[in-house]
């Protein structure tokens, strides 16, 4: 499975990576900001099937970058994991384009089940 | 004095306490592996330092101020090595950037109990002992001491609310 982890703290991409390894045959790319995964999504030929977004990072925020991602591409599955965790922040993300929300802090349990439901449902629906 | 304790008292809302001390317990409980005791909390004089590692989390919106999350150094480095998973020493570049993610997590879950929408900014950190923050001066700072096993903390909030709560944010309704 190929992941691109979006998070400006290095440490929160560190966790991720270990706790979605326990899926088995991953391959992750990582971004520190909105801007540079643009980059990297746009210039990989070959699609993601996950992208793990955080909200607060600097130059281009979460929000921004799934509005921006989802401008070109409506189908790559998109999670947003952040710590903002007021209604009206997941219902912006949602009319934004993302499939899932998960709020830090999280579990291993909670990351792995809320990826793991979000990629199955897509799949059953496919 | 009995003034000076009254005043102390009404400017220590529990409203902005208690998303703090739950969002701390929350995040050291989940992320890093370690209970946090709460111990009273205390005006800040204008001038005290603060502990030697410090992490600075911007308010704006309808809250404008700031929360500062102050470690003791070998604290902040248990902490931080708990909470990634690996030795982190404080000369690592590692070690602000677990450190700022440990202070983004406490003040975004706390944000979202203020009964408002106030957004929050990336953290900076700042490493050296005796260390003093400029803070606004018009608002009071509350300092939270914690303890850990591994050594104290303490957040430092600092924040108004310049806008009416709203009743549709999710957390304090
Ligand atoms: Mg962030």
């Amino acid at each position: 499975m190929r992941v691109l982890l979006v998070d400006d703290s290095c440490t929160m991409r560190n966790i991720q990576k270990r706790i979605l390894n326990a899926l088995g045959n991953m391959q992750f790319a990582e971004a520190g900001d909105g801007v540079e995964a643009l980059k990297i999504l746009f210039s990989t030929p070959e699609a993601f099937d996950l992208v793990l977004i955080d909200w607060n990072m600097p130059n281009m925020d979460g929000h921004s970058l799934v509005q921006r991602i989802r401008e070109k591409d409506k189908t790559t599955p998109l999670i947003m994991c952040t710590t903002e965790a007021e209604k009206a922040r997941v219902i912006d993300a949602i009319k934004a384009g993302v499939n899932n929300y998960v709020i830090k802090p999280f579990t291993p349990e909670m990351l792995i089940e809320r990826v793991t439901t979000t990629l199955s449902k897509l799949k059953a629906a496919a | 004095m009995e003034t000076a304790t009254h005043t102390q008292s009404a400017r220590i809302n529990p409203k902005i306490i208690v998303p703090f001390v739950d969002s701390v317990r929350r995040v050291f409980a989940t992320m890093v592996g370690v209970q946090t005791t709460v111990q009273r909390p205390h005006l800040k004089a204008l001038a005290a330092p603060t502990y030697d590692v410090s992490s600075i989390i911007g308010f704006s919106g309808d809250i404008v101020g700031s929360v500062i999350v102050s470690f003791q150094k070998e604290a902040a480095e248990r902490l931080a090595s708990a909470f990634a998973g690996m030795s982190i020493t404080a000369d690592m570049p590692d070690f602000p950037d677990a450190i700022g993610e440990l202070a983004n997590m406490i003040a975004g879950g706390a944000k979202k109990h203020l009964g408002t929408l106030a957004s929050i900014t990336v953290p900076s950190v700042v490493i050296g002992s005796g260390h003093v923050i400029a803070r606004l001066s018009d608002v009071p700072c509350i300092v939270i001491p914690c303890q850990t096993p591994v050594g104290a903390f303490a957040v430092e909030i600092s924040i108004k609310q310049i806008k009416p709560a709203r009743s549709n944010q999710g957390g304090a309704q």
